[in-house]
């Protein structure tokens, strides 16, 4: 059961204690303004206590919401947006919704991993757990977009690439690593945000960015926590010890220099107001885009070079801090 | 749910540390060898073939001929997130140290195979399982750094269990560094030959060992994205025995050839006298 959730209920109950009371009020002589005003302020006050500071294993909670907002509640709030479909060899991925599209009238190259909103439409896009067709159309429309001079924006949210037989059959390994090739190596500047829940190296098949931003609430880690509990202690059910160890949260990766950018959430997360949410998320997409639009493309694949290669590497302060090794 | 491989060879260990110095049990066939015949044997059983794990180093002395130039040994490793479970971290590191002999899961360094000049990294699973976390990363760049510098080709052995948990995030953001060090040497021209040992899966396998001109594998080698057991947690049934192994990706198409050891050295060879852009190879 989501978390999330479980808390909800409670100021859900509460809000419409508040609104019957309200009626009530209106219909009858004695004035109850005063309990009214007192129920609101509790309501406030079990708002801020609730939500107000998450535990890493509540954000993941937060970042799976089923009404959290997803990739096409973004990319169906740019300006215009025209789908392209397929990988040009098997067939096209429903976890990955791809295409051209105008970000405040500048032509960009979106793509998003689309879990569902409910249980149909989760089976049909796989609970946004991409599989290599969808990895080789990212990695299709980046080669475009960097041979055509359009920016590439993409959005991350998915536990993971697709861990099933006809996955492996068809070479996910490979779909990633030339998807990360493929980013890795675009003339165009690079969006990326996370917007919900970004695990391991399917999340990160999108992830190579010159401008990383992510929402408060979102998580980017190694693995899943569940996955993580499953690979180092055989107990996927130690997911939240795993989740407090990963620092999988926004503030920790700004720390690390692993992500740029992070845009605050209201109470109770983005789905309290999808709408200017997203609206905040594409603000920031488009400022970033205009500041890497001043650099030629060879400063651009010379400064993501870097930035990659300064995360974790070794120098003097690390190894001062190591010492001899252990 | 069957046993992986690498698993059952871990478990089935002689618990007596002198006789697992002079003896080895084949975790396949089950006869048990004379430590110095497997050695002499690539490593591999002389009853049933079945191909043992191999050191780092016991690996470079199979193929370089003379010196070879450690890169990247200064590199050593930190506790970027303060992991603590049943261990600390550094703990942890500490018995993979004792356990291997060596200081990382990764030893990278230029030296001659059959008189070509390349630049060589061996993984080694006995350390941490393989998996890369900033010290794989950090190596394996410096080492595709280098060998851009001098336009020599690449040669990557990989065994891995995928990112290392215990450094979260700053382990999956190596495979975003390897693969930017691998496009800069490829798109110099360079060859890239990678040879995925058993297990070769995660973050490894989908970053550096699958972007290579050339992959081969070693025979019976598990290699796949998701572990044997996710699968199977996630389907709910248990897979056919020859799933992801390197002959299953052979016959997908995934990988270019599947060698025996005995030959490795020879193909390796080959392959290079291919692509070291010479106009006539004497045969």
């Amino acid at each position: 059961m989501n978390d999330i959730i479980e808390r909800e209920r409670g100021l859900l109950e509460l809000q419409k204690r508040i609104a019957d009371l309200r009626d009530a009020n209106a219909s009858q002589p004695v004035d109850m303004s005063p309990e009214i005003a007192a129920l609101e302020q509790k309501y406030e006050q079990l708002q801020r206590e609730v939500f107000g500071s998450l535990t890493p294993w509540q954000k993941v909670h937060m970042a799976r919401h089923p009404s959290r907002p997803t990739s096409v509640d973004y990319i169906g709030a740019l300006d215009r947006f025209d789908e392209l479909h397929g990988d040009r060899h098997f067939r096209d991925d429903p976890a990955i919704v791809a295409g051209f599209a105008l970000l405040r009238g500048r032509p960009v190259m979106v793509m998003g991993q689309q879990r569902g909103r409910d249980t149909k439409e989760n089976l049909r896009r796989n609970f946004g757990m991409v599989t290599p067709e969808g990895y080789r159309k990212a990695q299709r429309l980046a080669h475009t977009a960097s041979r055509l001079g359009v920016p590439i924006v993409t959005f991350i949210d998915t536990k993971g690439a697709d861990p099933g037989i006809t996955s492996e059959e068809h070479a996910q390994s490979e779909a990633i690593a030339t998807c990360l090739l493929a980013f890795t190596t675009a003339r165009v500047p690079i969006v990326a945000t996370i917007i919900g829940e970004g695990g391991s190296g399917g999340a990160l098949a999108l992830g190579i960015a010159d401008h990383v931003i992510m929402l408060e609430h979102s998580t980017y880690s190694v693995a899943s926590p569940d996955a993580c509990a499953a690979i180092l202690w055989g107990d996927a059910s130690k997911a939240e010890e795993a989740a407090s160890r990963l620092k999988l949260t926004a503030a920790d990766l700004q720390r690390f220099g692993i992500i740029d950018e992070i845009i605050p959430e209201p109470l109770g997360g983005a789905h309290r107001d999808p709408t200017s949410v997203v609206a905040k998320v594409l603000g920031s997409i488009s400022s970033g885009l205009q500041r890497l639009s001043a650099m030629s493309p060879e400063a651009l694949l010379e400064s993501r070079y870097q930035k990659y290669r300064r995360i974790g590497a070794w120098h003097d302060e690390r190894r001062a801090a190591v010492g001899s090794g252990p | 749910m069957p046993m992986p491989e690498w698993l059952r060879s871990r478990r089935s260990k002689n618990a007596d540390a002198r006789d697992a110095a002079l003896w080895s049990k084949c975790p396949v066939c089950g006869e048990v060898l004379y430590r110095r015949d497997l050695a002499a044997n690539l490593y591999v059983c002389t009853k049933c073939g079945h191909h043992f794990r191999m050191g780092a180093y016991d690996r470079i002395s199979m193929l370089i001929d003379g010196d070879f130039t450690e890169i990247g040994a200064e590199v050593l490793p930190g506790d970027p997130l303060g992991w603590v479970d049943k261990k600390t971290y550094p703990v942890k590191l500490a018995g993979d140290k004792e356990k291997s002999g060596l200081s990382e899961g990764v030893v990278c360094g230029i030296g001659a195979i059959d008189g070509f000049e390349v630049a060589l990294a061996v993984m080694d699973f006995h350390f941490r399982g393989g998996t890369m976390g900033t010290v794989v990363g950090d190596r394996i760049t410096l080492l595709l750094e280098e060998a851009r510098k001098r336009h020599l080709p690449c040669v990557i052995f990989t065994a891995s269990g995928g990112a290392r948990m215990e450094e979260g995030m700053y382990a999956l953001m190596q495979m975003a560094k390897t693969t930017a060090a691998v496009a800069r040497f490829m798109q110099d021209g360079n060859p890239f030959i990678t040879v995925l040992t058993d297990p070769t899966t995660g973050g490894v396998s989908a970053s550096f060992a699958f972007e290579a001109d050339v992959i081969i594998a070693e025979p019976k080698a598990m290699i796949g994205f998701a572990g044997r057991r996710v699968i199977e947690q996630t389907i709910r049934q248990k897979l056919p025995d020859q799933f992801q192994t390197a002959e299953f990706l052979l016959e997908k198409g995934a990988i270019d050839m599947v060698i025996d050891r005995h030959d490795l050295k020879g193909t390796l060879v080959r392959l290079l006298q291919y692509t070291s852009g010479s106009t006539s190879v004497a045969l």
